[in-house]
């Protein structure tokens, strides 16, 4: 049993002309969460759908669970499970026939399935809804059967595209809680997100993309300090302009997005003290997050 | 490029099994309507045009017309049965619902979903051919001893018209572009193939290029045994019908690979 799970080596993709995965390269260990973390057409789900060998890359090697892909994309399939970005349940179906019908996809018998069955519909909190249709679900249920789904072949590794998107806060902590109980017990989870607060939580190592290509990698808590590294203190209400020019002195770095100044400052002390006095300011000083690493590699502002 | 073969092709002789059994499931809880839906049209054709047209027509080689036609419905509810499966129920999983997705992150292959998809809708097409062929023979319109020699002909030719249609989705942005298939092909095809007129009526021409149509082939199997005669070059009709439900099939595949794969 190798230590790695997923390896990828140069690999680069374009759609046509469009480039959307460009020389990436990361390794993810066994018993790992690794995130993909980037904005929308970073890349993530071209990368996910690879992983499946379910779309071919121009360039580069990659290898899941010791297996070549996309060569033999069907072996390195069998052990892995996929929570896919949106929910492709059999909505005519009840929560158990849905796990029926998709064991027997991975040659399962019937007797074997129901067999498993009653644990996973215990993972996925959902033993009270056994037998009743999936469009009546919540969408909460609906994910979480998803992921019970996923388990079904009892995977090594688990492929996540955005697990918790449009879920409501008690939703996806429950999801949280259950992907931790995975992990505990040695799953290996790849998952791609736009939450910082997600990958922050989960993740032990991360990837931030950026138009296909890698712009930082490492463990969230790294990433905060390798970038950021000091606390950071949000002013807004006052005019950007001067404010930048009376506080630049004081602090490391200021970024403006809109109305709101950003400083990152060692001695957040002396910041306060020269804005002490003025009116209608709001001022808020807080521990730095993934968020401020994210938005200080891709830049504050939206793009134009 | 081998890979590429292998992801369109199916894995294995039994892996499509597991598509079918889905379909099966979600058809076993709308059974009843189901089953009137494809029931209801041939067999309405079956009795409106047998019965109006039957009395102005008389005997058509040799036999009532009503017993002519219901070959023809027999040979038409397979081709109509599985054509609709594939174009509007197997284009929304491969499409909208979601279905294929799901199964493409199994260990399944694309070859093995479009199989399965190919076997289910030939089952809804033997399902139609049967239960019509039964009507006719319970009506004394065919010999019952036809019956088991028809049916397998009918499971090809819900086959042959399923790979087809399988091209058609497999090509189609829309539900929309359906309507040139059903109006430029399927609709003409029931004309051309005798199914309700002797091809012998047609001009020449026309006779020469109706003689490769699928449903023709079927037609020419199945007519001949329910009106008590034997059919002619069975060999060749059955050939016909296997390279429709073959050739499309490989087609389809590696269409739906450049569709679904890039």
């Amino acid at each position: 049993m190798s230590n790695v799970a997923i390896d990828l080596d140069q690999v680069t993709k374009s759609f046509g002309s469009k480039l959307v995965v460009k020389g990436l390269s990361f390794t993810v260990g066994t018993g790992e969460c690794f995130g993909l973390l980037g904005p929308n057409g970073a890349g993530k789900s071209t990368i996910a759908r690879m992983l499946l060998g379910m779309t071919r890359p121009d360039s580069g090697k990659i290898t899941v669970l010791g297996v070549p892909v996309p060569a033999r994309s069907r072996l390195a399939r069998k052990g892995i499970g996929v929570v896919p970005q949106f929910d492709n349940l059999d909505l005519e179906f009840t929560v158990r026939e849905n796990l029926v019908v998709f064991g027997r996809y991975f040659g399962m018998s019937t007797r074997k399935i129901q067999e498993v069955v009653p644990s996973l519909l215990e993972f996925a909190r959902l033993e009270s809804k056994a037998d009743s249709r999936v469009g009546q679900l919540s969408g909460g249920m609906k994910r979480r059967l998803t992921l019970a789904r996923a388990l079904i072949n009892d995977p090594q590794l688990l492929i996540m595209d955005e697990p918790t998107t449009g879920l409501d806060p008690h939703a996806r902590h429950l999801i949280w809680e259950r992907l931790r109980f995975l992990l505990a017990s040695g799953k290996t989870i790849i998952l791609t997100t736009h939450f910082m607060e997600e990958a922050e939580r989960l993740c032990d190592r991360l990837c931030v993309l950026e138009r296909g290509r890698k712009i930082a990698e490492g463990s969230p808590h790294a990433l905060i300090d390798e970038h950021i590294g000091c606390n950071v203190i949000e002013i807004f209400g006052g005019n950007p302009q001067e404010l930048t020019s009376l506080i630049k002195p004081y602090v490391q770095r200021i970024e403006v997005s809109g109305e709101t100044l950003f400083c990152y400052a060692p001695d957040p002390e002396q910041v306060r003290g020269q804005l002490r006095g003025r009116a209608g300011l709001r001022i808020l000083e807080r521990p730095p997050s993934l968020e401020d690493v994210f938005l200080r590699l891709t830049g504050r502002e939206m793009e134009k | 490029m081998r890979e590429d073969l292998a992801a369109a092709l199916p894995a294995n002789a039994w892996n499509w099994i597991a598509v079918w059994r889905r379909n099966y499931l979600a058809w076993k809880k709308v059974a009843f309507a189901s089953l009137l839906g494809t029931l209801a049209d041939p067999l309405i054709y079956l009795f409106g045009l047998g019965t109006g047209l039957g009395l102005m027509v008389g005997q058509v080689e040799g036999a009532s017309y009503i017993a002519f036609l219901a070959a023809g419905m027999v040979a038409t509810g397979a081709m109509t049965a599985s054509t609709f499966e594939t174009i509007y129920a197997v284009f929304s999983r491969m499409r909208d619902l979601g279905t294929w997705e799901a199964i493409l992150h199994t260990q399944l292959t694309l070859g093995d979903i479009v199989l399965g998809e190919l076997a289910w809708a030939a089952t809804k097409a033997f399902l139609a051919g049967t239960a019509i062929t039964i009507v006719a023979a319970t009506l004394g319109y065919a010999a019952w001893t036809s019956v088991p020699y028809v049916l397998p002909v009918v499971a090809l030719t819900g086959f042959a018209f399923a790979s087809l249609a399988m091209v058609v989705i497999a090509l189609a942005p829309s539900y929309h572009y359906f309507i040139f298939y059903q109006t430029l092909v399927i609709t003409p095809m029931l004309f051309l193939s005798g199914a309700v007129f002797p091809v012998g009526q047609l001009p020449g021409a026309f006779q020469r290029v109706a003689a490769f149509s699928p449903l023709a082939n079927s037609i020419d199997l199945i007519r001949p045994v329910m009106l008590g005669h034997l059919a002619d070059n069975v060999g060749l009709h059955i050939g016909a019908l296997c390279m429709y439900a073959v050739l499309p099939f490989f087609l389809s595949a590696a269409l739906f690979r450049r569709r679904l794969m890039r």
